[in-house]
């Protein structure tokens, strides 16, 4: 029995849940089995959030345990970092660039990792880092960074890229037809920003 | 590459949170009316259910209101469903614990979100013990679908015993989204209310009469248990330990140990000891796995079924897989799973941060700067004040508590705190939830108290959900609106001892607090200024930082801000020799919406007005 699974984290208020949800609807279109979960309590305010998703013919447990995950989807460099052990041996983390220091490093009680990027790297792990903040600042909406990084994950998963690209643009289709374009162009460059890193995509599971 | 699985339901199933399916299955059951009181991880039951047409809704002002409701609903024969989270029972036990006694009519569902990891609360609490407490049957669905199923068993079980249901959620049901096949929408016609004062009215002589119909029930009940299809024994081939499981444990255990035989516990109280005792005829060693506290394994001891448990397994928190993994392995004599993932790292804590803009920054930033004070706290966002880098919040019990720890810190202190002045901080919907009764008994008692009135006219932390504060109904739509000075007047507070001031005013708020912890009677002050995160926030135009004119003094800091961040830091050698640590700063323009209280402590007056930018989701931003 296949299971992926796949882990996106990040800080509430980036659109990590939304992401998933968006992941979900892909794969529950194809017939899966899937389940979703995340800790949501406080995340509204700046905590870190993460999102589970398990799909396969059978899913029971909606957790994926550490050392688990097949794929680690970073929406912050450094939360990449925090949920770097839930990956299986194998496994790749796709990460945006993109920083968000909390009040609490500003305030001068931590730190924040000089490069959480190669810290990942130095684990063993294959990391596909890029700025995907930046990506959808030059398509001229920040929110399209939940896009991006939706493209980024779409060659490595078991299933056709086509199936994500239509539920991304099924979100938009009904409420938003005017964002079909932009958003089609951000998945784009996400499925480039990993394609052009160092390792060639290699599809996962199947 | 997978191929697409064949599923011929797949198109009818919908996609639902535990949550939303107890929504969903409510409405489909026929529910006509449905209270709630928001509090994680519950509260998207009564946002959903308000979405569906046909039936009433209400943000009660809080549970034990709630559950009347459902009661007074249920009494004229409606069905009824009544959502909390775990704590809120403690509140609406006490209509509980005589519901129980008169028994209900239409069907009485209780759905009760226990936080099970304490994702956001203050406690972790079992709420199976108020079905052996109350003698209520209790139900556990293990995911969405069940907690579907379930809603719906559970109505009809509760008018089969006419006694409420117990429906036990954790987080982990409550916020796990899984496919739901939801079945035929039932109707349900209230019957009309039978006035029956030996059964409604519980004085002494007619409850007397009815003890004994609620230990008949028990039996009755007792015995559906044992013959429930909810409670379903799974066979396994690997007979070295049998469980019994229960809610998200019991796919945590059918994850971990497939081949393992399994009593599956769904109709989990009254207790089905028969089919327990089927189980441990079948196995070596019976474990079991239940979130959080031993109840059905005190229940087997008791029964003669040996059994293992809290001697294996932590009391707190999930038992999630990795968890049970490594405790069987313990009791099978096994050695320990080995790890294998990358080390944990250490990274930074992320804890929740107050928002850009929010007013409670200002209260928090002022009250850091009073000396001489303790400061009683309460629940909501406004909890965040206990943290950095405020430290202005001493303590935080229970909803509304910070009324009555105020008045008792006033009344016991001795030597050692009678230089001190204390003050209570509360949100408006704690205050109007349980915090106004603590404010009478303050008044009436003489109290030596400044309350802090926080009306950011909202339930901010669970959503920024209505509350009789705001002037909406739990649809948006025009309620009457509570006048919180005329409300503390009323209560007794004197009028000139109620102020209503504008929390971005720093001064205003600092002149407020020290006149009015000077004066030795009850006082509020009300700071009025609407929570960020609602519909009605406006921003206004927003800062910057002249880089050139910032001397790196770290006042702004203070006010605690996610849009301040640090640039550089130094460290500059007064001339008397002491060392001082310097932070440059920036604001992040596209954050910022304009509400100005880093200005305020600002000296060099190097943070101004910025051209407005393109307003975008704040948080996404790179540094």
């Amino acid at each position: 029995m296949t299971i992926t699974n796949i882990l996106v984290c990040g800080i509430g208020g980036q659109g990590v849940m939304t992401a998933t949800e968006i992941l979900a609807e892909a794969a529950l279109s194809l017939g899966y089995d899937v389940k979703k979960t995340e800790v949501a309590g406080m995340s509204q305010r700046g905590g870190v959030v993460t999102s589970h998703l398990r799909f396969g013919p059978q899913v029971l447990s909606p957790q994926i345990m550490p050392g688990d995950a097949d794929l680690l989807v970073g929406f912050e460099a450094a939360e990449a970092l925090r949920w770097a052990h839930m990956l299986k041996p194998g496994g790749a983390a796709l990460v945006n660039l993109g920083r968000l220091v909390p009040p609490i490093v500003n305030i001068g009680l931590y730190d924040y990792p000089d490069d959480p990027i190669a810290q990942l790297r130095a684990l063993g792990i294959e990391v596909h880092a890029f700025d995907a903040s930046a990506m959808a600042q030059e398509l001229g909406n920040i929110r399209l960074g939940n896009t991006v990084m939706l493209g980024a994950i779409a060659d490595r998963l078991p299933f056709p890229a086509d199936v994500l690209l239509n539920a991304v643009l099924a979100r938009f289709g009904v409420r938003k037809p005017q964002l079909v374009e932009v958003n089609r162009e951000a998945f784009e460059r996400g499925r480039r920003a990993v394609a052009a890193a160092e390792a060639p995509p290699v599809a996962m599971v199947g | 590459m997978g191929a697409s699985l064949p599923d011929s339901a797949a198109a009818n199933r919908l996609f639902l949170s535990g949550n939303e399916a107890v929504a969903r299955a409510a409405r489909d059951a026929g529910c006509r009316v449905a209270a709630a009181y928001p509090g994680t991880p519950s509260t998207e039951i009564l946002e959903e259910l308000a979405k569906y047409p046909g039936l009433y809704t209400e943000w009660s002002v809080n549970e034990k209101v709630s559950l009347e409701v459902a009661l007074g609903a249920s009494m004229v024969g409606a069905r009824a469903l009544c959502a909390m989270k775990h704590v809120g029972l403690n509140v609406a036990s006490d209509a509980l614990m005589t519901m129980t006694v008169t028994g209900t009519e239409g069907g009485l569902v209780i759905a009760v979100a226990d936080d099970v990891g304490m994702s956001s609360s203050q406690n972790e609490q079992d709420s199976r013990y108020w079905g052996r407490f109350a003698h209520v049957p209790v139900f556990e669905p293990a995911d969405a679908q069940e907690a579907y199923d379930m809603t719906r068993a559970a109505f009809a079980l509760s008018e089969a015993h006419r006694c409420p249901v117990i429906l036990r959620l954790t987080t982990r049901i409550c916020h796990v989204k899984g496919r739901v096949q939801p079945r035929e929408r039932e109707l349900h016609e209230p019957a009309g209310f039978v006035k029956d004062a030996r059964r409604w009215v519980m004085v002494p002589g007619n409850a007397k009469p009815r003890l004994p119909l609620m230990y008949q029930r028990d039996e009755a009940l007792r015995a559906d248990a044992e013959a429930s299809a909810w409670n379903t024994l799974y066979e396994g081939t690997d007979r070295r330990i049998g469980f019994v499981a229960s809610g998200p444990a019991f796919m945590h255990v059918r994850e971990t140990f497939p081949n393992a035989p399994v009593l599956k516990l769904g109709l989990s109280h009254p207790l089905p000891i028969e089919r327990a005792r089927e189980l441990a005829r079948q196995v070596d060693e019976v474990l079991v796995v239940e979130e959080t506290e031993p109840l059905v394994e005190m229940e087997l001891r008791a029964a003669g079924i040996a059994c293992r448990g809290k001697d294996v397994l932590p009391r707190i928190g999930e038992l999630a897989p990795d968890v049970l993994r490594a405790a069987v392995a313990g009791l099978l004599g096994e050695p320990a799973p080995k790890a294998v993932h990358a080390a944990l790292q250490t990274v930074f804590p992320r804890p929740p941060t107050m928002c850009v803009a929010c007013p409670h920054l200002g209260i928090y930033y002022t009250l850091a700067q009073l000396r001489n004070i303790n400061i009683s706290g309460d629940i909501g966002c406004y909890s965040l004040g206990a943290g950095q880098p405020w430290n202005a919040l001493d303590t935080c019990i229970s909803m509304g508590a910070s009324m009555g720890v105020a008045l008792g810190m006033d009344k016991g202190r001795g030597e050692a705190d009678a230089k001190k002045s204390v003050v209570a901080v509360i949100g408006d919907s704690t205050f109007l939830h349980m915090g106004m009764q603590g404010l009478l008994d303050i008044t009436w008692n003489r109290g030596n108290v400044t309350v802090l009135l926080l009306d950011n006219r909202a339930v901010g932390m669970t959503g920024g959900q209505e509350n009789p504060g705001t002037g909406r109904d739990i649809h948006g739509e025009d309620a009457p609106r509570i006048d919180f000075a005329k409300l503390c007047e009323a209560l007794g507070v004197k009028k000139e001892r109620i102020r209503v001031l504008d929390p971005y005013q720093l001064p205003v708020l600092f002149k407020a607090l020290r006149e009015e912890t000077k004066i030795p009677e009850p006082s509020v002050i009300i700071t009025d200024r609407p929570c960020v995160l609602i519909d009605h926030y406006e921003a206004t135009q927003p800062y910057k930082v002249i880089a050139d004119k910032c001397t790196g003094c770290g006042n702004c800091i203070d006010v605690g801000c996610p849009a301040i961040h640090v640039t550089r830091r130094a460290t500059k050698v007064k001339p008397s020799g002491k060392e001082v640590e310097l932070a440059f700063v920036r604001i992040e323009t596209s954050a910022c919406t304009g509400c100005g209280l880093c200005v305020q402590p600002c000296a060099p007056e190097a943070i101004v007005h910025a051209a407005p930018e393109h307003p975008v989701n704040f948080l996404y931003k790179k540094i």
